[in-house]
């Protein structure tokens, strides 16, 4: 779960890390208000949940309180890469002496939560990583003992960073802190600014949360922003189902996230494009597969749909159940390739015997068979 | 022979008491798992499955010679149950249980591998079986026939898909892994490998790939320098965007990592054939086993 600037700064100040007063506006009036509050240079932020808000024009500093409101009235409503601003962050201006990077991410390799650092803030840093990577320090922190003061002033030192040494590696352990806190999956701060009074300040802060470990944080929960997400994609969490919207024609509905990767592969190399990855899990019923075929077909792209089940702990004659109740409630009126199976397999054709609708004993005959009566790739 | 587990594999399940925990453990005891008790916290005493309930591992350990333990917690209790059963001194671990927070696999995986002498497999995993002797997880044990063919995986369903197409064709399965599909597992393709490279029974190994992290990468290397085998390849989700998470946690494409490029170039450097259908799975096997 993705959370705003804004959200993301309210957490690193509660750990301790120091950022700039701010306050988020959903009006430009409210935005003028607050510059007014502040009396001096406030920075408008766009509160979005993407990347490159300063390319697309949401990010603007505003000199007095009436500037302020014009600047937030551009930036409200803009479209940047796809999501509309709602809200934006006014922030206290900083006089940046120096930009440095600081983040942490977690590792599939070391296993471990990785410490990245650079001089080089204020850009993207996997640029950095692509272009300069020795200007990028990757340092892997112990879970057993987290990270310590030594070994943050160590890195900073590594780093090259100048300032206040102390007050750098206190935001690094902070961080780590606050990481491991919240259970997140990345925290950013980019710029780490050094102001011209030698502050040690986060400008700017982007924190990914684990989704597993949300249930221990009721605090955090609240935070999620399902406009923020595709409907379709909210709907399908509401039943459990794991959906991904894609740009093809085909539906896909399948159990185990790899069968559906799986398929999704299959419609492509036959000449198709996938409408949406949707998985729905183990131990599916009757009930999960007619949900998920109301999912699917809400999405107006979808032209057929292709429903590949391995039966493991899913019975094939309750994904067959499912079917024909969407038929007969005439929600599922499109083309279907059907491919089930394993466990109650015969159950599941007998089932369906007299149904228009077309079991296939391979996935790759089923795929080729939805691509045709779809009319392939659009 | 075999790899890890074997029809004298005595096994514990942790959570036996809960619905998920009671179905498995009733189904691998019918699939000839030798299951020699239960633990569920506070349940001690009882009997599931005419097995007696343990409230510890280490109360089950008194009583039991254990070789393994599979696990069917909840989520939120899943790595410290792991941790019991690691500390207990059970040698192999299967964490079953999807959705663990991130942070508690880093520190369990962490923890585990300090102890050293612990396998953890999983978690968010199918688990593993030696068809005919040992289930040790909740793949349709129907669909394995015993045979000569080593399966690795990091989806459920594809193992299953692939296992069911090697054992139709005759050739079978010595032992399959699903290693899970989550960032922060126990076990790699690459600690698999070497045990199948030792092992007389296994033939040849497919190993079942995914986008997302580079453990395929490893596994190429490790084939390219050692592999006294022959190997099969697949990677799952060459379609995919970049930056979408695809149902696993740990499909995802960062950047540049976990590209299905970089797998396919890496498994074509090991001289790997990657399969693009499970049926092209079966016919490469076929091309190297006859």
């Amino acid at each position: 779960m993705n959370l705003h600037e804004y959200q993301a700064k309210d957490i690193l100040a509660k750990y301790g890390i120091p950022v700039p007063p701010g306050k988020v506006a959903f009006t430009a009036d409210e935005a003028k208000q607050i510059a007014t509050e502040y009396g001096d240079l406030v920075v408008i932020k766009a509160q979005v949940h993407t990347g490159g808000r300063g390319k697309a024009g949401g990010v603007k500093l505003a000199r007095n309180p009436e500037e302020a409101r014009e600047k937030a009235a551009q930036i409200l409503g803009l479209n940047i890469k796809g999501f509309i601003t709602k809200k934006v962050l006014v922030a206290k201006g900083i006089n940046i002496a120096k930009e440095y990077y600081a983040g942490m991410i977690l590792d599939r390799v070391t296993q471990r939560v990785v410490l990245m650092l650079s001089k080089e803030g204020g850009m993207d840093i996997e640029e950095v990583a692509a272009t300069r990577p020795y200007a990028l320090i990757k340092y892997p922190i112990n879970p057993t003992t987290g990270l310590r003061p030594f070994e943050a002033r160590e890195l900073v030192k590594r780093a090259g960073m100048e300032g206040n040494l102390n007050k750098l590696a206190d935001v690094l352990v902070k961080l780590y802190q606050a990481y491991v806190g919240i259970d997140a999956s990345t925290a950013e701060i980019n710029p780490l600014v050094i102001t011209d009074a030698g502050e040690v300040v986060a400008a700017d802060a982007k924190i990914v949360l684990d989704d597993n470990a949300l249930y221990r944080h009721p605090d955090l929960t609240p935070l999620r922003e399902f406009e923020a997400e595709h409907p379709l994609e909210v709907e399908a969490s509401n039943y459990g189902f794991s959906y991904v919207k894609l740009d093809g024609s085909v539906g896909v509905i399948g159990n185990g996230a790899g069968l559906v990767m799986y398929t999704l592969d299959l419609v492509q190399r036959t000449g198709g494009k996938a409408a949406n990855f949707l998985d729905i899990g183990g131990g599916a019923k009757a009930d999960t597969v007619y949900n998920a075929l109301k999912v699917v077909l809400k999405d107006p792209d979808v032209k057929g749909v292709f429903i590949n089940i391995f039966g493991g702990i899913t019975r094939a004659d309750e994904v067959a159940k499912g079917v024909i109740r969407a038929m007969d409630e005439g929600i599922l009126t499109k083309p279907v390739a059907m491919r089930v199976a394993g466990t109650a397999e015969q159950e599941a054709k007998a089932l369906l015997k007299g149904r228009p609708v077309y079991m296939y004993p391979t996935s790759v005959e089923a795929a080729k068979a939805i691509i045709s009566m779809t009319g392939g790739a659009k | 022979m075999s790899i890890l587990v074997n029809k004298k594999t005595n096994v514990i399940v942790q959570g036996i008491t809960g619905r998920e925990g009671a179905f498995h453990a009733e189904a691998m005891i019918n699939a000839g798992t030798k299951v020699v008790a239960g633990v569920t916290p506070g349940k001690g005493g009882q009997t599931t499955l005419g097995l007696p309930v343990y409230d510890t591992v280490k109360e089950a350990a008194v009583h039991h010679h254990i070789d393994a333990s599979i696990i069917f917690v909840p989520a939120p209790g899943a790595a410290d149950a792991a941790l019991e059963a690691a500390n207990a001194g059970v040698p192999l671990v299967v964490l079953i249980t999807e959705g663990i927070p991130t942070m508690d696999m880093v520190k369990a995986v962490a923890e585990i591998k300090a102890l050293g002498n612990v396998r953890l497999i999983g978690g968010n995993c199918p688990g593993l079986i030696t068809p005919g002797e040992c289930k040790l997880g909740i793949m349709p044990a129907s669909v394995f026939k015993k045979g000569r063919v080593g399966l690795i995986s990091r989806s459920g369903t594809v193992t299953y898909e692939t296992a069911k197409a090697l054992s139709d064709a005759g050739y079978g399965i010595s032992t399959c892994i699903g290693i899970g599909g989550d960032p922060i597992i126990g076990t790699t393709f690459k600690d698999l490998l070497p045990m199948f490279n030792d092992d007389p029974e296994t033939h040849a190994v497919v190993v079942c790939g995914e986008i997302g992290g580079s453990d395929e990468e490893d596994a190429a290397a490790y084939i390219k320098e050692h592999m006294k085998k022959p190997v099969v390849g697949f990677i799952g989700g060459r379609s995919a965007p970049k930056g979408k998470k695809m149902g696993h946690a740990g499909a995802i494409i960062m950047g540049n990592v976990g590209t299905p490029e970089s797998k396919l170039a890496a498994f074509a450097d090991a001289e790997v054939p990657v399969a693009e259908t499970i049926d092209e799975i079966v016919e490469y096997v076929r091309a190297k086993l006859g």
